[in-house]
């Protein structure tokens, strides 16, 4: 089994699959078809340009989900750029590595990366939302790299289950990524998932909880407690690591941590902040389910560069 | 096949065939793999069988991962937990999803009656007709099970397979050959259409077969000279109505077997048209007392219902009293 170090060569693990190393400056993959990783400094710059996808798409559209969506992007930017094997011009490739949206109202991140990715034209983004568009207000599974349908939480972990499962059974050596949010984990479904997984030692599964703080109407703690929450992860049987979701160092070690766990799925709790990069969206449980105005996107644009 | 078997046994057995020539077969179950049989799979198959206990929301959704990762899911459970529990993850998971789901539910129907009415799937195909994609169909006996799952896990998209939980009548032969999406016509017949489905079919065979004995029954009772009345007590022991219903049906199949007789020996006769007579008293329906005296052909009834637009013969209309009067031209 292979590594791909900083000047590309080529390292055996145990692990059976291709794993990237969490450190800047990666420069060959083994798949050919498959984009460069990016180094940190990349994908910070990727991170920036998530962020402009997001505000101008949920302006455009008029309505949408910006603060859950820039909350998530260090997490989906070190995903699609460094860490999933997948190639956007063949996104049904058995092999590639599964990327599960479950909080799917968070879309426009996923949009942007698919978009930057290649799975399909940039200038679609305009279309987000829009009567006739593939891009649904919530991910929907027809769209090209959406591996799922969302929009009603708490579907997302078992689902990644079941693509788990089935690249076992195949002898596979996919990977499943799920991204929660933390308001999500209120459904109880998500539970009976984290139960599951644990149950059939699903070591190539791993959840990362965008722990914004918010959910729809309030801060988390007001709707529902959900702390203490990596001892929830922990009892139901996972390796849960507690990490700052926007520092891209800390994902990819996180996520390179899950990748050499073996017999057990790890939960990556992400602590990040609703509506990160934009002052006025930053905490603002406002921001959950509001598209920014012409002159508040025109702001948003000037912070985040 | 013959005599008497259960939909859902046949269902386990099936799926254990159908999993030798199809190695992407997975059959997902939620701890009531006894009661399904889906524990048969799991016995020949054990790397392509999982439990989750029931937790059906869950299952849905690993069955719809698993079919987008190139498996066809079956999920085996009871009715009431394979439809109304897990609508949501069935509605966007899989059916908007257009996913290879199979929904193998057993127990379904109020055959589960002592099991109290939280045990009684009698939604679960109006809920399922209501998703796109979805197809859903209810077996008729244990010959069409077997031929059902094949279709049901050989053609792509998600489908809903009601079973049921008793030993019913099997009432197709071996030559038996399954069609999706069409009616079949177990039985001939002219006075009533009778459409059923599941285990109902056999119960509606068994209607009409008693249908038949009745109107072999009236006919013999009126030839013979008897009058109603007797007639309605033997229907209620026989047939456990109502003694009002009946009453009601032995009066108003004697009065049908009547105009038959009056219509057959006018025709014998070479008589083709009657007078309308009716009783103009007090019990007349307008409409047929608008008819008095007025001339109709036996082979053009006239309109005895100005509602419905139902046309009659004297006598045939429910609890008509007017008699024909046969004209001689």
């Amino acid at each position: 089994m292979q590594v791909i170090d900083d000047g590309g060569a080529i390292a055996e693990t145990s692990t059976g699959r291709p794993v990237r190393m969490a450190t800047p400056g990666g420069t060959a993959t083994k798949d050919s078809d498959m984009r460069e990783p990016m180094s940190a400094q990349q994908l910070t710059e990727v991170a920036r340009r998530l962020r402009r996808h997001i505000v101008t798409m949920t302006a455009m559209a008029g309505s949408g989900h910006p603060g859950g969506s820039l909350s998530a992007v260090e997490i989906v930017a070190s995903l699609y750029f460094r860490v999933l094997r997948h190639r956007p011009g063949e996104p049904t490739w058995p092999e590639r590595d599964r990327f599960i949206l479950s909080k799917a109202h968070a879309c426009p991140v996923l949009y942007g990366a698919l978009a930057e990715s290649g799975y399909f034209p940039m200038t679609e983004l305009t279309t987000f939302r829009k009567i006739d568009s593939r891009l649904q207000g919530h991910a929907h599974i027809k769209t090209p790299g959406v591996e799922m349908s969302g929009g009603s939480l708490g579907q997302g972990l078992s689902f990644g289950i079941g693509t788990a499962l089935a690249a076992r059974l195949d002898g596979r050596p996919t990977r499943t990524y799920v991204l929660l949010g933390d308001g999500e984990c209120d459904e109880g479904q998500v539970w009976e998932a984290a139960m599951s997984a644990a149950h059939y030692r699903l070591d190539s599964l791993v959840a990362v909880v965008d722990r914004n703080g918010i959910q729809n109407d309030r801060f988390t703690s007001e709707v529902m407690e959900l702390e203490p929450l990596p001892a929830k992860w922990r009892a139901f049987g996972w390796h849960t690591l507690e990490i700052d979701g926007h520092d891209i160092s800390q994902v990819l070690a996180a996520l390179d941590e899950a990748t050499e766990t073996k017999l057990k799925p790890t939960a990556i709790i992400a602590k990040t902040v609703k509506g990160r990069g934009v002052s006025f969206m930053e905490n603002n449980p406002d921001f959950h389910g509001k598209a920014p105005s012409k002159e508040q996107l025109a702001q948003a644009l000037e912070e985040i560069g | 096949m013959t005599g008497t078997a259960s939909t859902r046994e046949v269902a386990g057995r099936t799926l254990v065939e159908l999993g030798r020539d199809h190695p992407d077969l997975v059959v997902l179950g939620g701890d009531l793999n006894k009661s399904t049989f889906a524990n048969l799979f799991g016995a020949a198959y054990p790397d392509r069988f999982f439990d989750f206990g029931p937790a059906e929301q869950n299952i849905v959704s690993i069955a719809a991962g698993m079919a987008a990762s190139g498996k066809v899911s079956v999920v085996s459970t009871f009715a009431v937990f394979s439809t109304a529990r897990p609508y949501d993850q069935l509605r966007v998971g899989v059916s908007q999803s257009n996913l290879n789901v199979k929904m193998v539910a057993t127990h379904a129907g109020i055959i589960t009656g002592e099991d109290g009415m939280s045990a009684h799937a009698i939604e679960d195909v109006a809920l399922m007709c209501a998703l796109p994609n979805m197809t859903v169909i209810v077996p008729a006996d244990a010959v069409e099970t077997a031929q059902v799952l094949r279709v049901v896990v050989e053609r792509p998209g998600p489908f809903y397979v009601r079973l049921s939980r008793p030993a019913t009548p099997v009432i197709h032969d071996n030559g038996f050959a399954f069609a999706l999406g069409k009616a079949e016509r177990v039985r001939e017949g002219g006075d009533a259409t009778v459409v059923a489905c599941g285990i109902m079919v056999n119960t509606a065979l068994e209607a009409a077969e008693a249908l038949a004995r009745l109107r072999v029954e009236v006919d013999a009772n009126a030839q013979q000279g008897y009058r109603a009345e007797g007639l309605a007590d033997r229907i209620r022991n026989e047939y456990g109505v109502s003694k009002s219903r009946a009453s009601l049906i032995a009066r108003q199949e004697t009065s049908n077997f009547m105009a038959n007789y009056i219509e057959a020996s006018s025709r014998d006769a070479g008589i083709k048209k009657y007078q309308w007579y009716s009783a103009r008293d007090s019990r007349t329906r307008p409409d047929h007392l608008a008819l008095h005296g007025k001339i109709f052909s036996f082979d053009n009834p006239p309109i005895t219902d100005t509602r419905t637009g139902a046309r009659n013969n004297p006598m045939q209309d429910y609890r008509c009293r007017c008699r024909a009067k046969p004209v001689i031209s």
